[in-house]
């Protein structure tokens, strides 16, 4: 599949593929998407540009290891279920805070986003984690 | 609606069990896969089914549609096909292994190594 | 009594340090364990004065209240008494092991498992709780395996600690049970409040279960007939062992036992009938066992047994003079026991052989541990000025005031001490005095770490018997009390003045003499009678009896495992859908109100791409067409999921979808082409199972389609979504807020199948790499 239209296609695609996923899962609270859609969602773009040239390549687009996201994405998520604690909450209490930032109007920050994040994350590493490993065999 | 689905997944189910009766170790994994979807397709069956709308709660008092499906169940599925997904490649890599391991696909062949 | 379960937690922590201890400290290490061990003894020996006033202590944490379950100690007299012989024992025993331990390689191991034993046999004797007790008595039991096991190069030596752990845990088990029943008449585990609820126990219809299965616990551990013979076997163990597990405490825990609940159980005509039968077959064979034995230390085994015997026969006879009898025979028994077990391994150590045919004379080499023998045999024998002589007088004096049995009983007790004496005269001529004999090498003086125990020991027995009245006070009658708080006074003297006891006794001393002076004709023939003519040993029978059980069990996993996954998955499939469908068959009249919807022509159209893709993957013979109709299986279920109003659902499963695609598509090429394996009857009967099983499913979503869930779960989240969670898509806020533990789950275990991948892949094992 080593053709050159797809793999400008794949080169193009894989920004857009990101940022969309990143919009999938912000949007996901309120609307169609979240965490486990946008990770493979993104996971996606990468197997397509892995597919395109080849998981070295992949991998070095990606920048960090797919272990690292799935490391960086268990421990967002874990991260998230701390501030209830202090907050004198029980465990795993959405805490809540809402910033206005001039120009973007009001924008509502909370655990459950840092933990979908994990989740974004999580999702995103796996699935690049097994499909690399298995396209490498 | 409900009774042709209750068959589809019946029919799932069969297609499941009968592959996972089959010694090709290829075809175990297929029965697998079968049965993930006949599960989930099962739990959503099961929470009612509602044509229209998707769900969202809008601001203040809860007045959606009339007649909503039921997000619960859905949350319980959207899980188990990532986690199915999961499943699934494990089995594939297993397989693999065991394909490069003894040259076979034949699970039959699992039971005379081990007489061996 | 938190001081007590520091004092507990401080041993178990010294248990785990001691290897560290023993490796670097040199000499002084056993020293400064048995050190802990007496200071333990020294603290239990100031709540004296206060038990001896009659109160008790009770310390709980509670655990599972709701099932009696709770971690509880209790001490009272009779808890007080074995604690002391436990820790009193220990330092001497550890002490002791310092100097005999010294050759074993593995000896820091030895001084865990006896600080261990210790730790558990302490918690045992202090427990509060019935199960508490019952787990420290286990503890006992694993570390007794071990510790039989020492030497686990002889096959002898593994081969009768399998046996002591079999016999005592199987035991235990029944004991378990035993326990719970009682737990469930009197509805309380707490020795305390059981000790009130006598009356309700023993007037209750399952009080004979109950106490079978307790009185089965309590003589296996102590090795009552038929049990007994695991007894001999660990003595495969090291001397100390034997010593302090084997004769002084282990082996007393189902005397404990029985002490414990006698008040509880006690005093009906089944338990007095059980435990003086068991006790006196018990007490004559040990009896003549230990006549017919030429090994000194089987010899100290049979007389353990004896002796146990003895102590469950004067618990089974129940009358005041017989508990004080028990309770003074067992200080006795520990005192003389303890102490030759460690001569035997003394001599042992420094002669190199037991066997009582080639040593003689050994007060010309060790002056001092023959001189600790003697006095110690003495005791045995019952000879005074021995405490054992008050102990024997005690136990006469309780057969003669029983009424029907007691002639009987008596007949059975004088024949035993008169086998007791002849042995204490046999060993104290032969062994100890007489000409100088020995094996090999002339033996040397036993260094004072091995002497110091012994004589210790054999020092109390004289002076407990010179001044019976000051133990008296102070630790057997509070003991006593525990066991019946109708005894008031208490008083012990070494004369009794001229009675029918006395006369007994002379008759006993007379004819032990008697037979002392045939022992050297009689012995020989008694050994060929055990080894020639009378060839069925308990040992052996119960080891053909566990080969025929491994046997049948290997036949039967054999029949059940055929080691085909295929016929499992079949068992599974068929056993669980043959009861569903009788479930369903069974309640299937209900099923009639449902109200379906009618399908729409796009749905049908699904439908019909699902039903036919998977008849096409089931039946193809290609793998790529297989996968991709499995794929447009999972498309045509996702565009169910958008029909019906599930978005997030269906954008999730198509894509994963997608992915299983790619996945297959990447390594379908290395994977190996279908092939028909099965028969066509194995296909066709594969197939009315799945129809089987497809059927059951199709029964089931419709029976689901009837049933009302509970709606009130999802009605929370929705009502909720934006008050609590701030979000508007439930699906995603359930997944992030208010399931978000659960989903924390799945996540983790996405990445463990992850690294199974990766584990799979990449690390290549010597065998896949081979090929």
């Amino acid at each position: 599949m080593k053709s050159y239209i797809v793999q400008l296609a794949a080169a193009r695609l894989l920004p857009v593929t990101l940022i969309l996923s990143l919009l999938v899962f912000y949007r996901g609270h309120n609307e169609p998407g979240g965490g486990f859609i946008g990770g493979l969602m993104a996971a996606a773009g990468f197997i397509f540009y892995a597919m395109a040239f080849d998981t070295q390549e992949a991998e070095k687009k990606l920048r960090v290891s797919p272990l690292m996201l799935i490391v960086a994405g268990l421990s967002f998520a874990f991260i998230s279920t701390l501030p209830s604690l202090f907050a004198g909450n029980p465990f795993f209490t959405g805490e809540w805070i809402s910033l206005i930032i001039p120009l973007l109007g009001k924008l509502k920050l909370g655990t459950p986003l840092l933990f979908d994040f994990g989740v974004y994350l999580t999702v995103w590493g796996v699935i690049v984690t097994i499909i690399f490993n298995v396209m490498e065999e | 609606m409900e009774t042709l689905l209750a068959i589809v997944i019946g029919l799932l189910y069969a297609a499941g069990v009968y592959l996972l009766l089959r010694r090709s170790i290829v075809k175990l994994i297929l029965g697998i896969m079968f049965f993930s979807h006949a599960t989930n397709l099962l739990i959503f069956v099961a929470g009612g089914l509602h044509k229209g709308q998707p769900q969202f709660a809008t601001d203040g008092i809860n007045a959606v549609s009339a007649n909503p499906t039921d997000p619960l169940p859905q949350a319980l599925i959207l899980t188990a096909i990532v986690i199915g997904f999961g499943i699934t490649a494990f089995f594939l890599a297993l397989m693999y292994r065991f394909y490069q391991a003894t040259g076979t696909e034949d699970l039959d062949e699992l039971k005379e190594g081990e007489n061996k | 009594m938190t001081g007590i379960l520091i004092y507990l937690i401080i041993l178990l922590i010294t248990a785990f340090l001691s290897p560290i201890l023993i490796s670097k400290g040199g000499k002084t290490a056993p020293w400064l364990l048995g050190m802990v061990s007496a200071a333990g003894f020294a603290w239990l020996l100031g709540f004296t004065g206060y038990i001896s006033e009659g109160n008790s202590l009770n310390y709980t944490i509670e655990w599972l209240p709701e099932l009696y379950l709770n971690f509880s100690l209790y001490l009272d007299g009779l808890s007080l008494f074995f604690a002391l012989l436990v820790t009193g024992m220990g330092a001497l025993v550890l002490v002791f092991s310092g100097n005999y331990m010294k050759p074993y390689a593995m000896k820091h191991r030895f001084f865990f498992l006896i600080l261990l034993f210790e730790f558990a046999m302490l918690g045992m004797v202090l427990s509060g709780n019935l199960f508490t007790m019952f787990i420290f008595w286990e503890l006992t039991s694993v570390s007794s395996f071990l510790l039989v096991g020492f030497n686990h190069e002889k096959p002898e030596a593994r081969n009768a600690a399998l046996q002591a752990l079999l016999i005592t845990v199987a035991g235990g088990l029944a004991m378990m049970a035993g326990f719970i029943m009682l737990g469930q008449m009197a509805g309380t585990l707490e020795i305390n409040q059981l000790l009130k609820s006598g009356d309700i126990i023993r007037n209750h219809p399952h009080y004979l279960p109950a106490l079978l299965l307790v009185l089965a616990g309590a003589f296996t551990k102590s090795a009552q007939f038929p049990f007994h013979f695991w007894l001999p076997g660990a003595m495969q163990a090291p001397s100390p062992v034997s010593a302090y597990l084997h004769s002084a405490t282990m082996v007393k825990a189902g005397i404990y036992l029985l002490m414990r609940l006698s008040p509880v159980m006690g005093g009906t005509p089944e338990w007095k009938y059980i435990l003086t039968i068991t006790g006196a077959i018990t007490m004559i064979l040990g009896g003549y066992f230990a006549y017919s034995q030429t090994d000194f230390k089987k010899v100290l085994a049979y007389t353990t047994i004896s002796a146990l015997g003895t102590l469950v026969l004067m618990l089974g006879i129940d009358t005041d003079i017989s508990i004080k009898a028990a309770i003074i025979f067992l200080l006795v028994h520990a005192l003389y026991k303890g102490a030759l077990f460690m001569i035997a391994g003394l001599i042992d150590k420094s002669v190199g052989s037991r066997d009582l045919r080639k040593i003689g004379g050994l007060n010309k080499v060790m002056p001092v541990a023959s001189l600790a023998a003697i006095i110690s045999l003495l005791s045995m024998a019952g000879l005074p000025p021995m405490i054992g002589f008050i102990g024997k007088e005690l136990i006469y004096e309780a057969k003669f005031a029983l009424p029907d049995i007691g002639n009987l009983l008596l007949v059975a007790g004088v024949m035993t001490n008169i086998i007791m004496v002849a042995i204490s005269l046999a060993l104290i001529f032969n062994l100890f005095l007489g000409p100088l004999k020995y094996p090999g090498e002339r033996p040397t003086r036993p260094a004072f770490a091995l002497r110091v125990g012994p004589s210790l020991l054999a020092g109390i027995s004289l002076i407990f018997g010179l001044f019976p009245a000051t133990v008296a006070d102070f630790l057997l009658s509070p003991a006593i009390k525990s066991i019946r708080p109708s005894i008031d006074s208490f008083k012990l003297s070494l004369w009794h003045g001229f009675n029918e006891v006395l006369l007994v006794s002379f008759i006993t001393v007379a004819a032990g003499v008697v037979l002392f002076l045939l022992y050297r004709k009689i012995n020989p023939m008694l050994t060929h009678l055990n080894t020639e003519v009378i060839t069925f040993r308990f040992a052996d029978a119960f080891n053909k009896g566990l080969n025929v059980f491994l046997y049948l069990t290997k036949r039967k996993t054999s029949f059940i495992q055929s080691g085909y996954q295929r016929f499992y998955l079949m068992a599974i499939f068929i056993m669980t859908s043959v009861l569903a469908w009788y479930q369903l068959i069974y309640t299937w009249p209900e099923i009639e109100s449902i109200s379906f919807s009618r399908p729409g022509m796009f749905e049908m159209i699904i439908l019909l791409l699902i039903v036919s893709s998977t008849i096409i993957a089931v039946l193809i013979r290609s793998r790529l067409a297989a996968i991709l109709s499995l794929g447009a299986v999972g498309y045509g279920i996702g565009l169910l999921f958008i029909v019906y109003g599930a978005i997030d659902v269906a954008i999730t499963l198509m894509l994963a979808e997608t992915l299983v695609l790619v996945l297959f598509m990447v390594v379908i090429y290395h994977l190996p082409k279908f092939t028909n394996f099965s028969s066509k009857a194995s296909r066709l009967r594969d197939a009315a199972v799945a129809l089987l099983v497809g059927g059951f499913m199709t029964g089931l979503v419709l029976k689901a389609g009837q049933l009302n869930l509970n709606p009130k779960i999802s009605d929370f989240y929705v009502e909720n979504a934006i008050p609590l969670a701030h979000g508007s898509n439930i699906v995603n806020v359930i997944l992030v807020d208010f399931r978000a533990l659960d989903t924390l789950g799945e996540i983790t275990v996405l990445v463990i199948a992850a690294i199974g991948v990766v584990a799979l892949l990449k690390l290549k094992t010597k065998k896949g790499s081979a090929t």
